[in-house]
């Protein structure tokens, strides 16, 4: 879903591990290694009006959106590898007015599109919670699409801190060892008809595979989680495509709209087709159920 | 100094100046460069309690050497060129024997940004197995910083690859002097390694000790106090943290940090019991007064909830 694809013409200090992902440019894949500048104190960045281009043409986009769209984000990021963030939607959704798709976007990130997600009118909700890495100062942003077409966005400007934070894993052979697990929780107690939280944590690496092996002096392969796909019975709730700007053991908690008991089911596929899955029982009036 | 004798001296003053303008690195950090005495043959030069500035040049980690009878061992080698630079001249004041190894005690810059200063086939740079991928994953990162922190001031500073890597235990003989060396699982970070020297027991801890600094987690919590009680059963007769004063009693030197750690654990434990977000945990925790007065407390302590509730997360 996101090729890496290096996009012409970013300014040195923006690409670096020097590799972008775009979406709809076709240069072929490229890994530079490029001098690392100090992290650019930039706003607006310059990769936006690229990345805004491939996404969304010439569509207008209403930047002024509180009504509609509110992103939290910390000013700086404390740990730059886990940096949790909100997209909170102000409307409900329903059949006839609901938000289709959140874009979450990370500027001055090696690949800046690090999440879009696809909704319905059984999400109940389009609030998305997750916790993404940070590489340098940047702007994250919150792009919402709703059933009319019509786009909405909320950016922050996100501090990276420094010294020993780094967004690298802290220990990747454990992460490896653990890829796979999943937990997946419902908040109760469950009523028809109003959205019910839910959380979903997959044990995965999530790594960009950027980083230059010193030993064997070649890139190791990215390994990360590419879709999810959450499923009310047979009513789709949530779908993503993500990649390696959200943190290690993804962590996403959103909403969905109990009608009747039934089961929530999520699958899981990483960048090596490997597949994982889990369900969670629904039961109206229930407590909060877990992964079984 | 009166008026007259200071002009009198005006020529010699510019030169002194003209030199420092062309050695604005070494000469400046020679000159206020120091270095203590910590046992017989360990010597310390230590970092200022502080994040990085261009004001303290990044000169905050503890660094030093131990002299065998044979050769030298450095243990880390400073945030800069020009800190490992001047690390290298105070051993070359003090004695012309060889530097045959540099041990690193983890990935982290400001103990590892000196290493060209060491470059010399002659002399073995030495890392817990783990150091190369951990310094290939952050390296440009850590440059990125250091260069934003710095400026020009950075130039020529960066990690070497180690040439001898330590899965477990490794001893290196300086010349009737013997240090072991220990890689540790997962505490501070994924790559901690100990120097102790036989002779005079003393621990080199690295970052698996701070004093007066507020601790990192950068690894594991959880097993970082696990690596705390192996190191006290080493019984040092001195402690040489990776960042703070030398310390003489195991009891004082790792009791703060022991307690911050476990009340980290604790309460990041039960805000997940209680299915507290990441997010609320960090707001709420990280308004809670500290126990002890911290340097940099409000620079890292959240930081470190947020890394002790993602591990903790996952350990049931």
């Amino acid at each position: 879903m996101f090729p890496f694809q290096r996009l012409s013409g970013i300014a040195p200090s923006i690409a670096l591990v020097g590799l972008a992902a775009g979406f709809a440019l076709a240069t072929p894949a490229v890994v530079a290694q490029s001098t690392p500048q100090a992290p650019a104190q930039i706003s607006p960045a310059p990769i936006w009006p690229k990345v805004r281009n491939s996404l969304f043409s010439t569509r207008t986009i209403d930047e002024n959106a509180g009504e509609i769209i509110v992103l939290e984000a910390p000013n700086r990021a404390e740990d730059a590898s886990t940096v949790p963030i909100a997209i909170r939607t102000q409307i409900m959704q329903s059949p006839s007015r609901y938000v289709q798709k959140l874009y979450l976007l990370v500027d001055n990130n090696p690949s800046p599109i690090a999440a879009v997600f696809e909704l319905t009118p059984d999400s109940g909700r389009a609030d998305i919670e997750t916790r993404i890495r940070i590489e340098q100062y940047t702007d994250v942003r919150a792009i919402a699409e709703l059933n009319d077409g019509s786009l909405y966005m909320a950016s922050r400007y996100v501090k990276a801190s420094g010294g020993c934070s780094a967004p690298a894993g802290k220990d990747p052979k454990e992460a490896l060892r653990n890829a796979g697990r999943i937990k997946f929780k419902v908040d109760g107690p469950l009523a028809a008809g109003k959205p019910a939280a839910v959380q979903l944590a997959i044990s995965h690496p999530n790594a960009s595979g950027l980083v230059l092996d010193q030993v064997s002096r070649l890139y190791e392969p990215a390994y990360y989680v590419r879709k999810l796909t959450v499923r009310y019975g047979d009513k789709a709730v949530l779908t993503a495509d993500i990649d390696f700007s959200i943190s290690e053991n993804p962590n996403f908690r959103f909403y969905f709209l109990p009608s009747s008991d039934g089961a929530l089911y999520a699958d899981v596929v990483d960048t090596k087709d490997l597949s994982f899955s889990s369900e969670v029982a629904v039961k109206l009036g229930g407590i909060a159920s877990n992964t079984r | 100094m009166n008026r007259s004798r200071a002009a009198g001296r005006s020529t010699l003053a510019s030169m002194v100046l003209l030199a420092s303008v062309l050695l604005p690195q070494t000469a400046a950090a020679a000159s206020a460069f120091s270095i203590e005495r910590v046992a017989e043959g360990v010597y310390l030069h230590r970092g200022q309690q502080q994040d990085a500035t261009a004001a303290n040049g990044g000169d905050i980690a503890n660094i030093g050497y131990i002299v065998g009878d044979r050769c030298v061992a450095v243990i880390d080698s400073g945030g800069t060129l020009a800190i490992g630079t001047a690390l290298r001249d105070a051993i070359r004041r003090e004695t012309a024997k060889p530097i045959c190894y540099l041990i690193h005690t983890h990935v982290h810059p400001d103990h590892s940004f000196g290493d060209p200063a060491f470059a010399d086939p002659a002399t073995m740079f030495v890392a817990h197995a783990e150091y190369p991928a951990a310094l290939a994953a952050r390296r440009d990162g850590f440059l990125a910083n250091l260069r934003y922190t710095l400026g020009a001031a950075a130039d020529g500073s960066g990690s070497t690859v180690p040439t001898l890597l330590v899965q477990d235990r490794e001893t290196v003989d300086l010349g009737n002097r013997c240090l072991s060396l220990q890689a540790w699982p997962t505490a501070h970070t994924n790559n901690d390694l100990t120097v102790f020297d036989e002779r005079t027991k003393t621990l080199w801890t690295g970052d698996l000790l701070f004093v007066d600094r507020i601790p990192v987690v950068d690894g594991r919590a959880t097993g970082w106090l696990k690596v705390m009680a192996a190191l006290r059963a080493l019984k040092p007769a001195h402690l040489v943290p990776g960042h703070g004063p030398v310390q003489h009693n195991v009891d004082a030197a790792f009791g703060p940090q022991q307690q911050y750690l476990d009340q980290l654990i604790n309460s990041v434990g039960a805000a997940l019991k209680a299915g507290t977000t990441l997010a609320q945990t960090v707001d709420t925790l990280g308004r809670e007064p500290p126990q002890k007065a911290w340097l940099l407390f409000d620079d890292y302590h959240r930081r470190n909830l947020t890394a002790v509730y993602t591990e903790l997360e996952w350990e049931d």
